[in-house]
C-alpha cells in the first residue's frame, strides 16, 4: 500500500532528521544559529559507528555520537560566544571541519562491519494493521526521538529552565537584570543542540543505514536547520518537519518503484523542493515567531 | 527588517540545500566529493633500479582518480591496478593523485605530472576525458589513456581509451538472480541513467529473463553515487514491492546489502566481493581486476608501440578478446550446480563471439532494438539509451 509504505518510510528515514531539528531548535531558542549542524551529524555518525564496533555496544556508540556532536558544537559556541565571531560563517566552517576530519579518521572504517541497532517491534501494537508498521516497528533510537521531542517541548515551554532559554533568545537583558548569564545559557543550549545532532548522525550510521562513508549526511544537517523554521521553533512541530522531508523521499522512491511516468529528476528534487516551497510560503509569518536575538545575527 | 531577515536566512538555507542536492554527479561509478577534499598530489617516486632497461627506468606514469584510493570500489580497484604496474615494473616511477574532480582542476593536476616528467597518464574517471584530450593535443610526447570513455572524432596519436565489457559478468549475475527469485521481482538501485549503467541494468535483466522469462526488474535512481540514507529507503521500497533479489550500481554498496540481508532477500554485488556482508543471501557479483590490462598498456608504451597498438583508439576487452578486467565474484552457497552450469554456458557463448545483447532484444515498449541475429558493436552498447523489456522505470 502506497500510503502505508510512504508513512513507514517517513518515520524510518525521519529519525536522523528529527534529532538535529530538535537540537537546532534548542540552540536557536537561545539565540544562536548553528549551521555546523551538518558537521555535528557527521561527527556523531562516525563516532557512533567506531565506538559501536570497538566496544561492541550500540548504546555506547550512540552516547559517543552525542558526545562528538557536542564537542564540535562547543567549538562553535566558543568561537561565537567567547570570541564574537560571525555565527553564519563559523557554522559553515564547523561543517567543513566536521566533513574533513571525519573523512580522514573514517577512512579505515569504510566498508567495515557494523554493530547496528536492530528493529524492536512493540509487542502487540506492531501487529495493528497500518499503524503497527508505520509507528511501532522501528529501532530504539526512533522511539527515543519521539520521547525526546515531547520532553524538549515540555522543558522549553513548561519549565523555568525553558523560560531562561527563551529569555536568552528573546530578552537577554532581562536575564542579566536578574543576575543570570545569557552567554552561559547559550553555551549549554548550543552544546545540547550539537549532542542531539550527533545522536541523529549516530542513528543514521548505526541504525538506519548501517554504514559509514565520507560525507554520508549529504546535506541533511542543512535541511534540518531549514526545518526548524518550518516547525516555528516548536519541538512538537519538528516531528512533522522531519517526517515531511523523509516522507517526500519515501514518496518519490515509491512512485519510481511503481513505474511512475513522472520524470525521475523531478521526483529526486521533490524533497528539497518541498522544503523550499514550504519555507517560501511560511517564512514571513513564521519569522514573526523567531527568537529576537536571531534578528541580530541575520540583520 | 523582518522581510530582509527572511531573505538572508532563505538564501543561506537554499545554498546549503543546493550543496546537498548537487552533491556528486560524476559519471565514472566513482566515489566523489571532490569539492570537499583537496586533491592530493602524492608523488611516490622510486629511484630507478640498477640494471633496468633504460626505457623502463626513465618512464614516469601518472594516475589520477576521481575519489579516494581506498573507497572499496571503483577508485580502489584502479589504484590496485597501479600497484600491479609498480610490481611488474619496479623501475618505473609512479605518481598518484586522488580526489581529482572532473573539472579544469584535472587538467592542472595532469599538467603538473607532465611538468614533473610523466610521459604516460592514466585518467581513470569518465569525466576526466575532455581534460585529457585537451592536454593530449598540446603534449604530443605524452601518452594519455582514459578509462571508460570513447575517443570521439579527433583521433590523436597519443590518446586512447580502454575498458572492460562490464556487462558480461553482470549478465551472468542476472542468470543467478533469475534462478534464485521466487517472487519474480528483482530490484536495481542506480545513480544516473548513463549508458554504462543502462547497459548493466539491461544485461542483468536479459540474463535473468534467459532463465526466468516472466521476471521483472524494478529500477530506482538515487541521483547520487553514495547517499546511504537514500539507499536505505530505496532498498526498503524495493523490498516492499516484493523484490527478493537486490543489486546496484552505486559506489558505497554496504547499506543496500545490509538491508537486503536483514530482510532475508538475495544480494548481487558490484565493484567488490561483499559476500562477508551477506553470508546467507549472497549470490554472486562483479568486481574489477585492472592489473593485467594496465601492465599490457605500460609494456606497449615502453616498447614504443603505442601508436600501432589497439590501445591508440577505443580498446575494449571482453571474454572474446582476452581477460576482461571485470570479473565474476565467487558464488554464494545458495547457487546450485544447475545455475552454475547455465552461467558457464553463457560465458562460453561470449568467449566464442556472442554478446549479452545478441538479437533479438526488445525495448521496454516492445519495439525491436537489435534484430534477430544482430550482434551489436561496443559502440552500440556504450551509447545505450533505452531499457529492455522487463525493466520497470523511466529513463528521463
Amino acid at each position: 500500500m502506497l500510503i502505508e509504505s510512504v508513512l513507514a518510510g517517513a518515520v524510518r528515514g525521519g529519525t536522523s532528521m528529527l534529532y538535529p531539528v530538535l537540537g537546532e531548535t534548542i540552540a536557536e531558542r537561545s539565540g544562536v544559529i548553528n549551521l555546523g549542524t551538518e558537521g555535528c551529524m557527521l561527527a556523531g555518525a562516525l563516532a557512533a559507528y567506531v565506538v559501536g564496533i570497538e566496544t561492541g555496544s550500540v548504546w555506547l556508540g550512540a552516547l559517543a555520537g552525542a558526545a562528538a556532536g557536542a564537542a564540535l558544537a562547543l567549538v562553535h559556541a566558543f568561537m561565537v560566544l567567547s570570541r564574537g565571531s560571525n555565527q553564519i560563517a563559523t557554522g559553515l566552517v564547523i561543517t567543513f571541519l566536521g566533513l574533513g576530519t571525519t573523512a580522514l579518521f573514517g577512512q579505515s572504517y569504510v566498508g567495515q562491519g557494523v554493530n547496528a541497532f536492530a528493529a524492536v517491534p512493540v509487542p502487540g501494537l506492531s501487529e495493528v494493521p497500518f499503524i503497527g508498521r508505520v509507528l511501532f516497528d522501528h529501532d530504539p533510537l526512533t522511539y527515543l526521538s519521539l520521547v525526546a521531542a515531547v520532553v524538549t517541548w515540555f522543558v522549553v515551554f513548561r519549565t523555568r529552565t525553558g523560560m531562561k532559554l527563551r529569555a536568552a533568545g528573546e530578552r537577554p537583558e532581562v536575564l542579566e537584570a536578574f543576575g543570570l548569564s545569557p552567554v552561559r545559557i547559550r553555551y549549554v543550549a548550543v552544546v545540547v543542540g550539537g549532542s542531539l545532532a550527533g545522536l541523529g548522525g549516530g542513528q543514521l550510521s548505526t541504525a538506519f543505514t548501517r554504514n559509514w562513508s565520507e560525507n554520508m549526511t549529504v546535506g541533511r544537517g542543512f535541511v534540518a536547520v531549514a526545518l526548524v523554521i518550518f516547525a516555528a521553533w516548536n519541538p512538537l512541530k519538528a516531528i512533522g518537519g522531519a517526517y515531511l522531508f523523509s516522507g517526500a523521499i519515501a514518496l518519490q522512491l515509491e512512485l519510481q518503484a511503481r513505474g511512475s511516468e513522472i520524470s525521475k529528476y523531478l521526483l529526486q528534487a521533490m524533497p528539497y523542493v518541498t522544503v523550499i516551497v514550504v519555507l517560501a510560503v511560511m517564512s514571513r509569518r513564521q519569522l514573526q515567531r523567531s527568537p529576537e536575538s536571531l534578528a541580530r545575527v541575520l540583520g | 527588517m523582518r522581510s530582509r531577515r527572511t531573505g538572508t536566512l532563505a538564501a543561506i538555507l537554499a545554498l546549503g540545500i543546493l550543496v546537498a542536492a548537487c552533491g556528486d554527479d560524476d559519471d565514472s561509478g566513482a566515489t566523489a566529493s571532490p569539492e570537499t577534499s583537496a586533491p592530493t598530489d602524492d608523488t611516490t617516486a622510486e629511484a630507478p633500479a640498477e640494471g633496468a632497461a633504460p626505457a623502463e627506468g626513465s618512464l614516469t606514469i601518472g594516475f589520477i582518480y576521481v575519489g579516494p584510493k581506498d573507497d572499496f570500489g571503483y577508485n580502489q580497484a584502479a589504484f590496485q591496478g597501479s600497484e600491479a604496474v609498480q610490481a611488474a615494473f619496479p623501475a618505473v616511477t609512479i605518481m598518484q593523485a586522488e580526489n581529482v574532480p572532473e573539472t579544469a582542476e584535472a587538467e592542472a593536476v595532469m599538467q603538473k605530472m607532465i611538468d614533473d616528467g610523466a610521459t604516460l597518464i592514466f585518467a581513470t574517471s569518465y569525466g576526466h576525458l575532455e581534460f585529457a584530450r585537451n592536454l593530449a593535443a598540446d603534449n604530443p610526447d605524452v601518452v594519455f589513456v582514459h578509462q571508460g570513455g570513447l575517443e570521439g572524432e579527433a583521433k590523436l596519436d597519443n590518446l586512447g581509451t580502454y575498458f572492460g565489457t562490464v556487462y558480461e559478468p553482470v549478465y551472468t549475475a542476472g542468470i543467478a538472480a533469475g534462478a534464485a527469485t521466487e517472487s519474480g521481482t528483482l530490484g536495481y538501485v542506480y545513480a544516473f541513467p548513463i549508458p554504462q549503467t543502462l547497459a548493466n541494468i539491461n544485461a542483468f535483466t536479459l540474463g535473468a529473463e534467459s532463465v526466468n522469462p516472466d521476471v521483472e526488474v524494478i529500477t530506482l535512481a538515487t541521483g547520487s553515487w553514495c547517499d546511504p540514507g537514500l539507499q536505505a529507503q530505496a532498498a526498503q521500497s524495493l523490498l516492499d514491492q516484493g523484490a527478493d533479489v537486490l543489486t546496484q550500481h552505486q559506489d558505497c554498496t554496504k547499506t543496500i546489502i545490509e538491508a537486503t540481508e536483514a530482510a532475508g532477500a538475495f544480494t548481487v554485488g558490484y565493484h567488490a566481493d561483499a559476500s562477508s556482508l551477506a553470508p546467507t543471501g549472497w549470490l554472486t557479483g562483479s568486481e574489477w581486476n585492472w592489473g593485467p590490462l594496465y601492465i599490457d598498456i605500460v609494456q606497449t608504451v615502453i616498447d614504443g608501440g603505442f601508436v600501432a597498438s589497439a590501445f591508440n583508439g577505443d580498446y575494449r576487452v571482453g571474454l572474446q578478446t582476452g581477460d576482461n578486467p571485470f570479473v565474476q565474484s565467487a558464488f554464494g552457497s545458495s547457487v546450485d550446480a544447475d545455475t552454475v552450469a547455465l552461467i558457464d554456458a553463457a560465458r562460453e557463448r561470449f568467449v566464442t563471439g556472442g554478446s549479452p545483447f545478441s538479437g533479438p532484444v526488445l525495448a521496454q515498449d516492445g519495439s525491436i532494438v537489435f534484430a534477430e541475429g544482430e550482434q551489436p558493436s561496443y559502440e552500440d552498447i556504450e551509447t545505450m539509451d533505452f531499457f529492455v523489456e522487463g525493466v520497470i522505470g523511466a529513463i528521463g
